[in-house]
């Protein structure tokens, strides 16, 4: 069996009388797509937020790469290689394509407090920088401040940062949102060979680059997995059909 | 060259035609309203860096003011007295002496006020930094040895080798020399990493943290770099009036800064400097015609808010630019 990258164990969060997060135990091995689906309001927002660190569990544990992380916060936890994509795109607006990037970058290197070189000629920042974004396909944009890019570039920015983190695992949340046909077909091949760099851990709306993407499907329903496994395996799950795929059959 | 350079060069030749033509045209004022326009300039650089590249509404500068004119102020009096201050460490009255001490000063209590104060945002963060000011304030009016209420006077400027800081030029060259120094640290610090992250704390918090680095200590970091501006700036008001007194840390002075800024332009790098230009000569020309001058001091900041949102410097250097 794979190692596991990021391992979630009896995750319980309740806002109020809701269970938002029901006991979620989950894992994440690495050169896996493991994708999370769930109907709206099943807590895959809440879920994400647990992981990253935004918001602290009730109870259970959340462990990377052997570590218990349940007390961390957001960004001790992007330090250890833990890269989000956000679903509502948070770049930094006025900020060009590359210097979003560059941020990452730098961010990375941990040299933030560095005060005295300026970084647009800086070339440890800016060709880094330049090649993620040319993984990317954004090399012809850099420039462009993010507010003025068009939706699916701000996506595949979004992309570009998690991967200039180096990161260790990725949790992309909704990454296909709002993406073209052509633009969802150009990023699930992209996404297939990001696993091989660190696996990820994918909430995804769009069924059709769930099934194409992912090696394992998690389904959250009322903040409680009620299935895990292959492709095929969720497709034929009785349970699945009727909570979820909207199979009456 | 940028459109906004030719306007930074537009604003330092105005900045260097007051002296010329106070001393062509023997007017001693003059000099003393380029000194006053350089050192409200010098405030306002602090407070643009936490303003304007952070995007905190800081409304507690004059804390920092205060206390670099009290150093000076304390300072220069315990010299003049001959008597030592505290643990028997002897008053001075040479400004490199006071302004590392006023910069200390101001510093540490801007890491003391952002330690609490970051922790808030928006209209509380405004509040907070208020009331931290007016705490100074109180304290000044409170604290007989140096004068309370009536404030503390210097006997004479302090002095400076090898310049005589009684002459009303050669104070005015330290004057736009320190304000020369502060805004070299502005561009150093807006274009470092550490300014890259400053800025992106301000437009997008969730993303510099979710790339691993937490705002809450940059912002400090640019909070107690901002305060000693500030606080620099305090020491050198104090030597210009030879008077300190608790009204230099009075909520209007925040005020004041703020208006300044927003005039010249938020975060811009001549933006405090355009600002402080406008803001002296309308204090001088429409304070000598009304006393209700700042009357029109609100129009002008209510022209600018709804018309020109870069202020002057905007307005006449066009869009900002990240490369």
């Amino acid at each position: 069996m794979a190692d596991t990258v990021l391992e979630l164990r009896g995750l319980v969060k309740a806002f109020g009388a809701v269970k938002a997060t029901d006991g979620v135990s989950l894992d994440l091995r690495s050169g896996e797509i493991h994708a999370l689906i769930g109907p709206n309001g099943a807590g895959k927002s809440t879920l994400i937020n647990l992981i990253s660190g935004r918001i602290r569990p009730d109870a259970g544990t959340v462990s990377f790469l052997d570590r218990d992380i349940s007390t961390l916060g957001v960004a001790a936890r992007a330090r250890m290689g833990l890269a989000r994509s956000f679903q509502i795109s948070s770049l930094a607006q006025e900020f060009s394509a590359l210097r979003n990037v560059m941020l990452a970058i730098q961010a990375r290197q941990g040299s933030s407090y560095s005060f005295f070189k300026p970084v647009m000629t800086d070339t440890s920042l800016v060709e880094p920088a330049m090649a993620v974004l040319q993984r990317v396909g954004l090399t012809d944009r850099a420039t462009i401040p993010a507010a003025e890019l068009s939706h699916g570039e701000r996506r595949l920015l979004e992309i570009a940062i998690a991967i200039a983190l180096n990161a260790k695992a990725f949790l992309l949340d909704e990454p296909m949102a709002g993406m073209g046909a052509e633009g969802a077909r150009l990023l699930t091949g992209f996404l297939s060979d990001l696993r091989r760099e660190a696996p990820i851990l994918l909430v995804e709306h769009d069924m059709d680059a769930v099934f194409a993407l992912a090696d394992r499907i998690s389904v959250l329903v009322y903040g409680k997995i009620i299935a895990t496994g292959t492709v095929a395996e969720i497709r034929s799950d009785p349970e699945v059909r009727r909570a979820y795929l909207g199979d009456v059959s | 060259m940028s459109r906004e350079r030719w306007a930074n060069l537009g604003v330092i030749l105005v900045a260097l035609a007051i002296p010329l033509v106070a001393v062509l045209a023997d007017e001693q004022f003059y000099l003393t309203l380029a000194a006053r326009m350089a050192v409200l300039a010098l405030a306002a650089v602090g407070l643009n860096l936490i303003l304007g590249l952070g995007g905190l509404v800081s409304f507690g500068h004059a804390a920092f003011f205060g206390v670099g004119g009290y150093v000076a102020g304390i300072l220069a009096s315990h010299a003049f007295n001959m008597e030592p201050l505290a643990f028997g460490i002897a008053g001075s009255n040479q400004m490199i002496v006071v302004w590392i001490l006023a910069v200390l000063c101001s510093g540490l209590l801007a890491f003391l006020i952002g330690l609490v104060s970051l922790r808030t945002a928006g209209a509380y963060f405004i509040m907070i930094t208020l009331a931290f000011a007016q705490m100074i304030y109180y304290f000044a009016i409170s604290w007989p040895a140096y004068g309370g209420e009536d404030g503390l006077s210097l006997y004479s400027r302090n002095q400076f080798p090898g310049l005589d800081s009684e002459d009303g030029l050669q104070f005015l060259l330290i004057c736009y020399g320190l304000l020369a120094l502060a805004l070299f640290v502005f561009v150093r610090v807006r274009d470092s990493r550490f300014g890259a992250a400053l800025q992106a704390a301000r437009q997008s918090e969730v993303r510099l943290e979710a790339v691993g680095v937490e705002p809450y200590r940059i912002r400090l970091v640019a909070f107690v770099i901002s305060g000693m501006i500030t606080g620099l700036a305090g020491a050198l008001y104090a030597d210009l009036n030879r008077f300190v007194s608790p009204s230099m840390s009075a909520w209007a002075i925040s005020g004041e800064l703020m208006v300044l800024i927003i005039i010249g332009g938020v975060g811009r790098l001549f933006g405090p400097v355009a600002g402080a230009i406008i803001y002296v000569a309308l204090e001088y020309y429409l304070g000598g015609i009304t006393e209700r001058w700042q009357f029109f001091l609100g129009l002008i900041l209510l022209g600018v808010v709804l018309f020109a949102r870069g202020g002057l410097i905007g307005w006449m250097g066009g869009r900002l630019k990240h490369g």
